[in-house]
């Protein structure tokens, strides 16, 4: 096999069964070294660095402890960037028609075609072109009130449920789960829960707010 | 170097991420709108896979690279945190259609309006310690 083959072969949209291979693997290495997996306690560590530890004690503990939780952050980061840039294949979401019709339904307008939905709603010079309703993730949607909802709003809820609920989609979704612990799986339904609210009741009418 | 192999961990993780979409909102979307298997195929491999990991290390067939048995801290049986938090951290993931996780892959492939989101989920989680002691756990 050429490179190039091998690297057309990498760039194709990966199937489901992937996921049991890439998250089998990440916890089978950090398990070799005695570490746990959970990517949101990064944000605590994060407010610790940042001197948190005075004004509230769940930040004063010994944060250089997490260095090494960081650095998988920082690896996670940089196998963004190398997928994203070089073997990003068409750049698409492989969803469903029945999706497609969804997001349709949600901007009243025909904007997406099956096959030919961006991977992420914002535009860099790796990724297609994307009608504006959807340019979420870029600078110029960050300064409208839906996109300060979106990105502001969302980030706060974020950080502030996972640490509320003591992890998140992979401390509670992937680790918790395979140890059945039973408050895991009630943080996962939680999860459900909150959001299929968001994305039924809430977030077509903040999608849909014109300025 | 000790903390080479966390970042190439991080990267395969990352990576793999990417290329299953579960980065992408619209997949998030299309999760909760039950419209495809895709989501739960990886969530449930990868929970597969994870339970036949958990049990080998904790039963000792596989140790740690020091020869130690791995120790799996149980969470604490309350229950109002893990359905509140749930609940709250799960409208975050469906409006924005990004775990904290995925954020950092968003930044990686240069969409740099992802500070703004990491500095609000750190806002977040500080606003979680600072009003810690008034919550329901």
């Amino acid at each position: 096999m050429s490179f190039t083959e091998i690297h057309d072969f990498i760039s194709q949209p990966w199937p489901w069964w992937m996921g049991g291979i890439v998250i089998g693997s990440t916890l089978w290495i950090l398990f070799r070294y005695g570490k746990e997996f959970g990517l949101s306690a990064n944000l605590r560590t994060m407010c610790a660095a940042d001197g948190a530890g005075t004004y509230a004690d769940f930040f004063a503990f010994d944060w250089g402890k997490q260095g090494w939780n960081l650095m998988v952050a920082l690896g996670a980061l940089f196998g963004g960037y190398i997928a994203a840039n070089y073997f990003g294949g068409d750049g698409m979401a492989h969803i469903s028609q029945a999706t497609v019709d969804t997001l349709n339904a949600i901007s009243r307008e025909d904007i997406l075609t099956y096959g030919n939905v961006p991977i992420v709603p914002g535009t860099t010079i790796v990724n297609p072109e994307i009608d504006p309703f959807w340019g979420l993730y870029t600078w110029e949607g960050l300064f409208t009130v839906r996109g300060i909802i979106i990105i502001v709003g969302g980030g706060f809820l974020i950080g502030f449920g996972a640490r509320y609920a003591g992890g998140c989609t992979s401390g509670h979704a992937i680790s918790g789960l395979a140890d059945l612990q039973l408050p895991s799986l009630v943080a996962v339904i939680g999860f459900f829960i909150g959001g299929l609210i968001m994305t039924w009741v809430f977030l077509p009418y903040i999608l849909r707010i014109p300025f | 170097m000790k903390m080479f192999k966390y970042i190439v961990i991080g990267f395969l993780f990352g990576f793999g991420m990417w290329k299953l979409e579960a980065i992408s909102t619209f997949r998030i979307i299309e999760m909760f709108h039950f419209q495809s298997f895709h989501m739960y195929g990886i969530i449930m491999t990868g929970v597969g896979a994870g339970l036949i990991i958990t049990q080998l290390f904790k039963s000792g067939k596989i140790k740690t690279r020091s020869g130690e048995i791995k120790t799996f801290e149980p969470k604490a049986k309350t229950w109002w945190r893990y359905i509140l938090g749930g609940i709250i951290f799960g409208m975050g993931w469906a409006l924005t259609g990004v775990c904290s996780g995925m954020m950092f892959l968003l930044l990686g492939a240069g969409y740099t309006v992802f500070v703004i989101f990491l500095a609000s989920a750190m806002l977040g989680t500080f606003a979680y310690g600072l009003w810690r002691k008034k919550l329901p756990h």
